[in-house]
């Protein structure tokens, strides 16, 4: 088959942004295979998912409406997902490389006697196989991959592709959504949230501004706060600003942190040691603001700013604001 | 209620060190490089002893890997406090993949009576995370992945699962896979004594044969996926670097960022 699915990301309907992306990207690569792109919907919520998918150019879905599912961790995606994929045979199924998507591909391979690529920052087709391009060793490394027999299952890292819209009419079927005792294994018992910080979160967001130990102290945080709520952007910190207990692990970009590839990446007071760059090194557009010119962090800069962030980081917000003002 | 829990972990190279991909099999060239104990699986050795050590029992360490994958990971973890180790050595696994990894480790685990099998959630080289929910697909048991504050009762397992937002509380039936997520806890240093007290602990080298694992779907003969090229990232930043000593160089990078339609 040549059909590409895309496992939809959502919170009760409310498609992510990753999934917008990647019914973007199907659609280059179904253009290859020669098939259609059809949305995997699980859990509930769908009317609303219908209505935002559609605008993101998925031909078909295959909807498993049930209430039930959100009740349980990753297992019901697996099941429903690998049950489709030995019914319908797809080319091949794109997941958003992030924890749950991760999970689930994996699982799904296992079950099914696949194989599975993660991390992947770009897929295109070449003689009908993917070729998932990846970055290694601290993003040093540029690999290709394929995998050697399909279905195809892809794990594509956020903001690899760029969401475009394309309306189009969405073929929709109903697909069995019951799940087996073994799906209900895991449960999920609470949600605990911290109050919303409103800032996007780090792993999908398309522009990250982040923070390292040049910051000096926790509270000149709020100097790149300011800097990323102009730019509607995430707030990303270096493990040294992590360790010292100045932002949450949770918003720690690195090798033992958060793998990131925005569209635009602003370090502020960051070196850029190997184990930071391996998790930003990828970024589309990388920009750095330092007052060491020697600082490695400018080695792979397209825009580098030589300065005292004290400086350069508020003059800067204030000028943003004013273009977006006289705009 | 005693616990028995194994703790998988893997030796990964030093990020401090320089790499290189064997040209021959374009594998990681493991023997040129200095390696450590994946630094997440140091948590979950340490989230392993504090169940041990809140509800008695033993903890064994399992390793798939060459030789050197004993002398660095398994006796950093037995040094830490573990009782005993299983170390899978055979050439055929070299060249496996995550898939590949997951199904191997599994045989090792049904060699055992665990209650609990314990992984890092990801490693620092391979990051793909893609090893601990395999492993626990191959063993058919429910996984909590990526999750920290580990606790046991009677019959089930709770811990606390990170999310964009915060994190869920999530549960299930023993046996399970946990994979523990960084950041879980302080791992703690080996002691004078530990170091030398490892030495005399038993680990048991098994084979491919004595896993019963099954050689075509190991190694480079089991690998779903192929490397089809690689190589030092071309430079295409564009390194335009900008001095502020005029306190101009705000409006020169909202500019670029104009250009580039950040703004
Ligand atoms: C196993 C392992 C895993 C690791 N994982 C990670 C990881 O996930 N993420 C991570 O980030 N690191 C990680 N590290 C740590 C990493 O090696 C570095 O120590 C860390 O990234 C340094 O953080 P930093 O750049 O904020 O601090 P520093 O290296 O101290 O750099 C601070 C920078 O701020 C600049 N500066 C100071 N004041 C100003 C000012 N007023 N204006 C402008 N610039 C200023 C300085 O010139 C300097 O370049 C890991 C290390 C190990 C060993
Ligand atoms: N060769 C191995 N031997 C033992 N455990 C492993 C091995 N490879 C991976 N693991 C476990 O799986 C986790 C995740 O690894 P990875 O999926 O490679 O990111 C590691 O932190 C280990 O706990």
């Amino acid at each position: 088959m040549s059909d590409v699915w895309v496992l939809l990301e959502h919170s009760d309907g409310t498609t992510t942004k990753v999934a917008h992306q990647l019914l973007t990207g199907a659609r280059a690569i179904a253009a290859e295979t020669g098939g259609q792109v059809v949305a995997l919907f699980i859990g509930k919520g769908w009317a609303t998912a219908k209505e935002r998918i559609a605008k993101f150019g998925a031909a078909k879905a295959l909807v498993a409406e049930s209430d039930e599912i959100g009740g349980y961790v990753a297992s019901p995606q697996v099941e429903i997902t690998a049950r489709l994929i030995a019914e319908k045979q797809p080319w091949g199924v794109l997941f958003a490389s992030v924890p749950t998507g991760k999970e689930v591909a994996t699982r799904v391979a296992a079950r099914n006697g696949l194989g599975v690529l993660a991390d992947a920052v770009n897929v295109t087709v070449q003689d009908g196989k993917p070729v998932c391009e990846y970055s290694a060793f601290g993003g040093s490394t540029l690999v290709k991959k394929t995998l050697k027999q399909g279905p195809y299952l892809i794990c594509v890292k956020p903001n690899s592709f760029v969401a475009e819209e394309s309306p189009a009419e969405v073929a929709e079927e109903t697909v069995d959504a019951s799940i087996s005792e073994d799906s209900k294994r895991v449960v999920l018992k609470e949600r605990v949230e911290k109050e919303a910080g409103g800032r996007p979160a780090v792993e999908s967001a398309a522009i990250i501004i982040s923070g390292g130990r040049g910051l000096g102290e926790p509270a000149n945080f709020s100097v790149i706060e300011g800097l990323a709520d102009q730019l509607g952007a995430a707030v990303g910190a270096s493990r040294a600003a992590v360790d010292a207990g100045w932002y949450p692990h949770s918003n720690q970009v690195g090798q033992t942190g958060k793998t990131v590839s925005p569209q635009l990446y602003i370090a502020v007071g960051i070196s850029g040691a190997i184990q930071h760059r391996a998790g930003m090194q990828t970024s589309k557009t990388i920009v750095a603001i330092n007052k060491d010119a020697e600082a490695p962090i400018f080695q792979m800069v397209d825009f580098g700013v030589v300065g005292d962030l004290f400086d350069v980081v508020p003059k800067l917000t204030e000028e943003i604001s004013k273009r977006k003002g006289g705009a | 209620m005693p616990l028995n829990i194994a703790v998988c972990v893997k030796r990964v190279p030093d990020t401090a060190a320089e790499k290189k991909l064997d040209e021959s099999d374009k594998t990681l060239d493991r023997e040129s490089v200095e390696s450590i104990l994946n630094p997440v699986d140091e948590m979950a050795v340490e989230e392993a002893l504090k169940l041990k050590e809140a509800n008695e029992g033993e903890v064994t360490i399992i390793s798939m890997g060459p030789e050197a994958a004993q002398a660095q990971a398994i006796r950093k973890a037995l040094s830490m406090g573990a009782d005993k180790a299983v170390h899978l050595k055979d050439d055929i696994l070299h060249g496996s993949d995550a898939q590949a990894v997951a199904y191997a480790l599994s045989q090792v685990v049904k060699k055992g009576e665990y209650d609990l099998v314990l992984c890092g959630a990801e490693s620092t080289d391979a990051r793909t995370s893609l090893v601990p929910p395999a492993l626990a697909e191959n063993l058919n048991l429910p996984n909590l992945n990526f999750v920290k504050n580990v606790e046991v009762s009677d019959s089930s397992v709770t811990a606390h699962r990170e999310t964009d937002k915060g994190h869920d509380i999530v549960e299930c039936q023993r046996p399970a896979v946990i994979g523990v997520v960084w950041g879980a806890n302080e791992p703690r240093y080996p002691s004078f004594k530990g170091i030398m007290a490892a030495k005399n602990k038993p680990v048991e080298t098994l084979t491919a044969d004595d896993a019963e694992i099954d050689s075509s779907k190991v190694g480079f003969a089991g690998a779903k996926s192929e490397v089809l090229e690689f190589g030092a990232r071309p430079a295409e930043r564009k390194k335009i670097i900008v001095d502020n000593s005029n306190g101009d160089a705000h409006v020169k990078l909202a500019d670029f960022l104009q250009e580039q339609k950040f703004i």
